[in-house]
């Protein structure tokens, strides 16, 4: 089923926000330059993340990919510029603040002996639990439903050290989800994944965007399947990132440029 | 698992209840019940003493010991997400060895530790706890560099060594009642507290026990790696802190008093785990103490079996309890 299919079935525009003004949950990332200690790898960056999309960002191994998303995260400062989030500035939240507006899906594996699905995801509710971190009812429905929505309710049991790699990224995009922040950040969710399971997972992030109006932001090296099921593309290429849809991107040639650049190194 | 817990505080109270009637020297059951209620047994004024200064004191601090030491493994199996640390393989507890053979073996040879005055005890608990805390701010930034859980082991292990030779230097230069003391100390001996430093040993033993459960939520974010759980709103920072303060003062806190007493650490929260099937520290954390206590005062009944007034010493009785769970942990980890 297509993206907008999805939509459709349940009465709503794939981009309820679409328009002029600016939406709510929009990221802007303005004059925006990230790197590490004076080294800047990507600078001046102006672009803005929308809520109820889903942008792939592409780019071949160490242009930057991992730097913009540890950067967006909160885990690294900005070199210069800034990261806007509703005309606040993000570095300007307080870890609290920022666990509430921006959760993340890392490439480090987890895996906790004896740790339940509906324990990882649980743990997505940790910014809003008190100080030993008790779930309340409240807190087990938001995690039941987070875990239907991926879903993997038949898996809420199981531990997580036995899931599936696939499995293991559905459960962790659960956790993203119990967290309830505007904006997603996933760092190569698809690698190490088999076809099937890149494709299923594609999908999943493709309408969790479109029907929770979540703003994500991946990246990703399978360039065939961001072309097909994203809604706009990121391309890093020589310092610079290219932002459109696949169309867009294809028209202008900046696709053919960097399949090109992809090329040489293989 | 409410379950698991209220069993495990039954056993908690008969084995501390075993632990006082039960010692190395035989009194009758109705006459230890006497003198708990407060009255002299006729003919034996000494048991009274063994009874009142002995074995309760005793049976209090290996209940504690095994709590803290359990507690210290299981934070430290968190905080460096690797199953097999704890206080001894990772040479904390030789931090706190080098520091009491310090005190033992340059400043105060002659100074036997039963007879030790507070001060002098006190002076021990410090050198210990600046051995620990020193060791755990080195591995704290060693782990910032290695990326394997395996080297971060071999660290501990080399770190062992070097204190080890380190200790052994100061051996050659200390007298012979300083090496006696040393070696006495070595062997791990619940009844060295005594009913004087009771309170000093109590106070720091819970107060460390209690910060530990402070930090049960942080842990569970911690499971699952410094990232996720400071996106989760964790400040990584002063957890680490804590983490620092607390296993050091545990460490330093039993290896002072009691010498150092290996495997209960890195053991017990592998039993919490198998007993209670969980990750969360919420109810591993109580089942790790209770495991602790329950199967140090156990450690603490077995010492002594000989029943001819003579203790064998639990630094013996603990890696016989304390390997095979850990070698059960291994080939789990190699099959999955």
């Amino acid at each position: 089923m297509k993206s907008e299919e999805f939509a459709a079935a349940r009465g709503q525009s794939p981009f309820p926000f679409e328009g002029g003004r600016e939406e709510a949950g929009s990221v802007e990332l303005r004059h925006l330059t990230v790197g590490y200690s004076q080294r800047a790898v990507l600078s001046d960056i102006n672009q803005t993340l929308r809520p109820g999309r889903m942008v792939s960002l592409l780019g071949s191994n160490g242009v930057g990919k991992s730097t913009i998303l540890r950067t967006l995260s909160g885990f690294q400062p900005p070199l210069s510029g800034k990261v806007m989030l509703d005309g606040r500035d993000l570095s300007a939240l307080s870890l609290s603040e920022r666990s509430k507006t921006v959760s993340v899906v890392l490439t480090e594996r987890v895996e906790v002996p004896y740790m339940r699905v509906a324990d990882l995801v649980g743990m997505g509710r940790s910014p809003y639990t008190g100080f030993f971190g008790t779930l309340t009812e409240a807190d087990r429905e938001i995690v039941r439903e987070a875990i239907d929505m991926v879903g993997i309710s038949s898996l809420a049991e199981r531990t997580v050290d036995t899931l599936s790699d696939g499995e293991r990224q559905k459960a962790l995009l659960a956790k993203a989800l119990a967290q309830q922040t505007p904006v997603i950040l996933l760092d190569e969710p698809t690698a190490f994944l088999d076809f099937h399971a890149k494709l299923s997972t594609m999908r999943l992030m493709q309408k969790l965007a479109h029907e929770t109006c979540k703003a994500i932001l991946l990246s990703t090296h399978d360039v065939g399947m961001a072309l097909r099921l994203s809604d706009e593309l990121w391309v890093v290429q020589d310092g610079v990132i290219h932002a459109g849809t696949a169309d867009s991107l294809r028209a202008d040639g900046t696709l053919d440029a960097f399949l090109k650049g992809e090329d040489k190194y293989v | 698992m409410k379950r698991s817990l209220i069993l495990l505080i039954i056993a908690l109270l008969l084995l501390a209840i075993a632990n006082v009637l039960w010692g190395s020297l035989s009194i009758p059951v109705g006459d230890v019940w006497q003198i708990l209620c407060g009255s002299e047994v006729e003919g034996h004024p000494a048991w009274s003493v063994i009874v009142r200064q002995g074995r309760v004191p005793q049976m209090l601090t290996a209940l504690l010991t095994g709590s803290a030491l359990g507690t210290c493994g299981l934070l430290l199996q968190t905080a460096f997400r690797n199953p097999l640390a704890g206080p001894s393989i990772l040479g904390i507890d030789s931090g706190a060895n080098l520091g009491v053979a310090i005190v033992l073996l340059m400043l105060g040879g002659t100074v036997s530790i039963g007879s030790m005055t507070l001060g002098g005890h006190l002076l021990v608990v410090v050198a210990a706890m600046a051995g620990a805390l020193g060791i755990m701010a080195l591995l704290m930034v060693l782990s910032r560099l290695l990326r394997s859980q395996v080297m971060l082991l071999i660290t501990g292990v080399i770190i062992s060594y070097v204190t080890g030779s380190i200790i052994q230097l100061l051996n050659y230069s200390a007298t012979e009642q300083g090496v006696h003391n040393f070696v006495i100390w070595g062997m791990g001996n619940f009844a060295s507290v005594g009913i004087e430093r009771l309170p000093v040993f109590c106070s720091l033993s819970v107060a460390g026990l209690l910060l530990a459960l402070l930090l049960v939520k942080p842990l569970d974010a911690l499971l699952l790696g410094d990232r996720y759980a400071e996106n989760l709103g964790i400040r990584i920072g002063y957890v680490r802190q804590m983490l620092l303060l607390v296993t050091g003062l545990l460490t330093a806190t039993t290896t002072a008093f009691c010498g150092p007493i290996s495997f209960i650490g890195l053991a017990v929260p592998h039993l919490a785990r198998l007993a209670l099937g969980t990750s969360s520290h919420r109810t591993l954390m109580p089942a790790t103490m209770l495991i602790g206590a329950n199967l140090a005062l156990m450690c603490n009944l077995l010492s002594a079996l000989p029943r001819d007034g003579s203790l064998i010493p639990i630094s013996v009785i603990t890696p016989l309890i304390g390997a095979p769970v850990v070698l059960h942990v291994i080939l789990k980890q190699r099959t999955s």
